[in-house]
């Protein structure tokens, strides 16, 4: 039944892609439809009336679109279905399908673990399917075909969902790469502008540079085992040497996926070029599933970890979240801000692996437990608000034609309800208490706060580091998303566009968002909720739960004991209530106090104008100064004087770039080696025929005596 | 019994912070040769601008509006959280150190929106140094905090207080650094000299007033009670945590008297140096401002480190 229900959403995925590709097979579709009906039922007059209705030429795409996304919607409901009854369960379930080659058929196992990310990916779908129908209506339908669209959304979300299900290395990296070419064609959907192009090409070359790695860390594990299916892995027997080898392929491997820093960039890259919907599905969803590939490598098929990949992992997951969020800070692109605090969420996450795998290692299962718990439950708080950010932003654009933030403004007047959503995920994403993302950040405290029971000095210096760069990326946070929320939805409009944007008129626009902003608010009032289910997940990955299961009721929330930490978010929202309350009951007391409006106070000298305001690059200017050198900021200003001497000045132009230090450290170097080396192998390809059979000659001789 | 207590020692804490603000005025004024107003003066202050009829102007949004009320509650609850008079606080339990932190960050996220929402340069001035310097400023006060928590292995202020009332008068070098780092925040984040002048009305040099700068009446009264509070937090933070002594353990009348008294004094001589110290230093360039914090940031992380390789029990 649960297997049933997970097949059943992978095969809906299928189906909504394919029922995507019959947009310009209108005829067929309704010639079919007349057969179909006709031999099936005797009075067909009330059914042939509904179908030449919705088959009318001008209903016919809308129709179409709703079917393709109620078909995705469904698939994501039965995902969550899936996910939410094998985690209640506590079940593992193995199946084999006869697919593929005849003596290798595919493996399936569904387990908590892989329950968990189909309840992600389930949400996620379920919310972009809820606002796809309308965001895909303005594109025009010979420039961006919704067949390949749809096609391709469907193939992505079935790839991600069969990535959890396999159980055999062959299965995996096939869904893998369904995953990652589906979403190449996605990012090069809008393919007329070149930028996009070439991000889509960035992104599929390092996602098959890490498919490489991933299948050569299979390898290595499958040397040393009979087959390659995930139970005979697990009994493969490695030295410390081939298995840290096998660590360091998967993390390269996996980590390209979810975007770890230095290697995230084509994250920035891609995901802004995608269609909103899209881009919420790689940032919240994508990017998770990665994160599933790390957890299921190293703490299900590699028996043993390893305190040192730990502190690789908590390295790596400290710069990424800090480089993440410095750089998020510095965007005035919407989209690519969201991309780059992926990184740094995702950051956030390798950390917290990086701890349970030094307490794991260690001898400290239980506090392996609780990191564990903070990751998974970061992983999940981050595709909720990630998702309901990027529809946001989608649904900006949508009326304001902008995602240039410094083109926004005023918008809370024009845009309520969308500016409430929104303000909602900002408040999750700056880790606000009351708000989900608060919680998973107070249980990444309290597992590093655990550090005393170390024994190596080294670990126990370096955690408090860590925890020192975690508390600074939250508040670095908190000010990139105060910039986010504060130029785009307060002040006054900074352009034209903005100044005529109205609320979204399709109401499942907003309602996608919705759904996601009701879950970060419930789930930052009762996380113990979602934190059950994750236990049950941790009972299975690594045989142990939470030290102390009976503290954790609906109402508080204590990870390692009550005495040491815990945390009610049901009494600090009564309490927030009450006081509120009270100070509102207060000064409304008075009739006499009602509110005057009156003009902004303009120091007199009267004319306040929106270009007046601060803006992204003004707010950020302090940190561009303290911070100096994590960026290459290119600040330009130049100025043209008139007037006798050339004393007057008679306009100023500020231009200012910042960039990455990976391309010029990293990349183009690379790319400069591949470059030469491409140039040497040249050398011997003179053009010339004999040579050539030279060549020939020469190799099969080496051969000939290879195997004699 | 306890969450009885527990409120009043809210309401209490919420009543006298002005008092603090009032002393603390009294005593910069002695110091630099001025007459005094009287203490109670902020009271009268904050009751005449709660009755007086609020202006906002047209370009404002519901959020510039809720926004005071969302601050002050913030701040309240933050407030509720820290042992003032008595040691065992079931509102601890309830919000731990880490949530008292985010109270905070809740407040200054709204407070931070208020001054962008008009639109006039002042309130984004304003709205960016405070996210700059607090951004700073947290991580810092973080590390403070986390060495008094893992040295009482346990992150409720109660339970820490208590554990540090127990231990009885041990020097702990993790404790002098984290008691400097945490006074080096605490001046940051009220908005004292040397980081931001609570008295000016120089525009190039707000911080906290250019925010605020367009509210008015109850709006700003309540902003104005919030600072006040989260001053007063600030003193009892550092009173309660570093020098506990004479803080109730029982719920008895007498012990809590004599916590009300000790609590009292502390913050009147901590109230006497901040005045001292605003008197002798000047305040600083916005963007020395990085320097002071990150030396307080390290003072925390060199704190924290000598409790892991000093102090810990391995």
């Amino acid at each position: 039944m649960i297997l049933f229900s997970a097949y059943l959403a992978v095969l809906l995925s299928f189906a909504s892609g394919l029922l995507a590709l019959t947009v310009n097979q209108r005829h067929l579709l309704q010639t079919l439809c007349n057969y179909s009906f006709s031999t099936l039922f005797k009075n067909q007059s009330q059914h042939k009336a509904w179908i030449d209705k919705n088959l009318e030429l001008q209903r016919f795409p809308a129709f179409l679109r709703q079917g393709v996304f109620i078909l995705l919607g469904l698939s994501g409901l039965f995902a969550v279905i899936a996910g939410l009854t094998v985690l209640i369960s506590k079940q593992v379930i193995t199946d084999q399908l006869p697919l593929g080659l005849p003596w290798l058929p595919w493996h399936i196992r569904f387990d908590c673990l892989s329950g968990f990310f189909f309840l992600i990916i389930g949400i996620g779908v379920f919310a972009v399917s809820l606002y796809g129908p309308g965001y895909v209506r303005t594109y025009k339908e010979h420039q961006h075909p919704f067949a390949s669209l749809g096609l391709f959304t469907g193939l992505f979300v079935a790839g991600m969902l069969l990535v959890l299900l396999s159980d055999d290395a062959f299965m995996f990296m096939i869904a893998w790469e369904l995953m990652s070419v589906a979403s190449y064609f996605l990012v090069a959907f809008q393919h007329e502008n070149s930028a996009n192009r070439r991000a889509a090409f960035l992104y599929l070359l390092m996602a098959e540079v890490g498919a490489l790695a991933i299948i050569l860390a299979f390898g290595v594990l499958a040397s040393f085992s009979d087959g390659f299916t995930f139970n005979a892995l697990r009994e493969s027997k490695l030295s410390v040497t081939w298995s840290s080898i096998a660590f360091v392929l998967a993390l390269l491997g996996f980590g390209m996926k979810a975007g770890i820093a230095p290697i995230h960039v084509w994250l920035p890259e891609a995901h802004p070029v995608a269609p909103s919907h899209i881009s919420a599905l790689m940032s919240g969803v994508m990017l998770k599933v990665a994160v599933y590939g790390l957890i299921r490598f190293c703490f299900d098929l590699l028996s043993e970890v390893q305190w040192q990949w730990g502190v690789v992992l908590l390295i790596l997951g400290s710069l990424s979240a800090l480089a993440g969020i410095l750089y998020a800070m510095m965007q005035p692109n919407l989209k690519r801000l969201l991309a780059y605090s992926s990184v740094e969420n995702i950051g956030i996450i390798f950390m917290v692996l990086g701890l349970t795998m030094i307490f794991m290692a260690t001898g400290h299962p239980q506090l392996g437990v609780l990191g564990l718990l903070a990751a998974l439950f970061h992983a999940f708080n981050h595709a909720l608000f990630k998702n309901l950010l990027f529809l946001g932003a989608g649904i900006l654009q949508h009326q304001t034609h902008e995602l240039n933030i410094d083109m926004m403004g005023g918008l809370i007047k024009k845009m309520p309800q969308t500016s409430l959503l929104f303000l909602v995920g900002c408040m999750s994403i700056s880790s606000l208490p009351l708000f989900n993302g608060f919680v998973s950040e107070w249980l990444a405290f309290q597992t590093a706060l655990q550090v005393d029971v170390l024994d190596n000095g080294v670990l126990r210096s370096l955690i408090p580091v860590a925890a020192a760069a975690l508390a600074l990326t939250a508040a670095l946070a908190a000010a990139c998303f105060v910039k986010v929320f504060g130029l785009i939805f307060l002040g006054q409009p900074r352009s034209h566009h903005s100044e005529k944007a109205h609320e979204v008129q399709n109401k499942f626009m907003l309602a996608g968002p919705a759904l996601l902003a009701g879950l970060c608010f419930f789930i930052g009032i009762f996380p113990s909720t979602i934190i059950h289910l994750i236990n049950n997940t941790s009972e299975q990955l690594l045989g142990q739960t939470l030290p102390n299961v009976n503290a954790l009721s609906w109402l508080w929330l204590a990870p390692v004991s009550a005495q040491q930490a815990s945390y009610s978010p049901p009494l600090v929202l009564i309490a927030a209530l009450i006081a509120a309350g009270i100070c509102y009951s207060y000064f409304r007391r008075n009739p006499l106090t009602t509110v005057r409006t009156a003009p902004t106070w303009d120091c007199g000298f009267g004319g306040l104008t929106p270009r007046m305001q601060y803006t992204s690059s003004s707010f950020t200017m302090p940190f561009r100064r303290i911070f100096a050198k994590v960026w290459i900021v290119d600040e330009q200003i130049s100025k043209e004087t008139k007037g006798a001497m050339n004393q007057e000045v008679a306009s100023v132009h500020y231009q200012l770039q910042v960039h990455d230090h990976s391309w010029p450290h990293i990349y183009t170097p690379i790319a400069q080696g591949v470059n030469d080396l491409a140039r040497q192998v040249g050398r011997i390809q003179t053009g010339n025929i004999r040579t050539y059979l030279g060549y020939s000659f020469v190799t099969l001789i080496l051969l000939l005596w290879l195997i004699s | 019994m306890n969450w009885l207590i527990a409120i009043l020692q809210s309401a209490l804490f919420i009543i006298l912070a002005p008092l603090l603000a009032g002393w603390l005025k009294y005593c910069k004024c002695r110091l630099q040769n001025r007459k005094a107003p009287s203490l109670l003066q902020p009271y009268q202050d904050l009751l005449k601008l709660s009755n007086k009829q609020p202006v906002v102007s047209e370009q404002a949004s519901w959020l510039f509006i809720t926004a005071p009320y969302l601050i002050f509650s913030a701040t309240a609850l933050a407030a509720s959280v820290v042992p003032l008079i008595v040691v065992d606080l079931p509102t601890s339990a309830s919000a731990d150190v880490i949530v008292m932190v985010g109270f905070f960050a809740f407040a200054r996220f709204f407070l931070t929106l208020a001054g962008l929402d008009i639109g006039t340069a002042f309130g984004g001035m304003g709205s960016s140094r405070e996210m700059t310097i607090s951004s700073l400023a947290e991580p810092a006060m973080l590390m403070a905090i986390f060495t008094l928590t893992m040295t009482a292995s346990t992150t409720n202020l109660s339970g820490a207080i208590a554990h540090v009332l127990d231990e009885g008068l041990v020097l702990r070098p993790s404790f002098v650094f984290a008691l400097f780092a945490l006074v080096l925040v605490a001046i940051a984040e009220t908005g004292r000299i040397p980081v931001d002048n609570p008295t000016t009305h120089l525009e190039l040099t707000m911080i906290h007033e250019a925010m605020i700068l367009e509210y008015s009446g109850r709006y700003l009264a309540l902003i104005e009670w919030a600072s006040q509070l989260k001053l007063m937090l600030y003193g009892v933070l550092i009173a309660n945590i570093f020098f506990p002594w004479g803080i109730a353990e029982t719920f008895a009348l007498k012990d809590l008297g004599y916590g009300l008294l000790a609590i009292l004094g502390k913050l009147a001589l901590l109230a006497i140096f901040l005045a001292i110290a605003e008197t002798l230093v000047a305040k600083m360039r916005l963007f020395r401002v990085q320097e002071y914090l990150s030396f307080a940031y390290l003072l925390g992380l060199i704190g924290m480190l000598s409790h892991i390789i000093l102090e810990a029990s391995r």
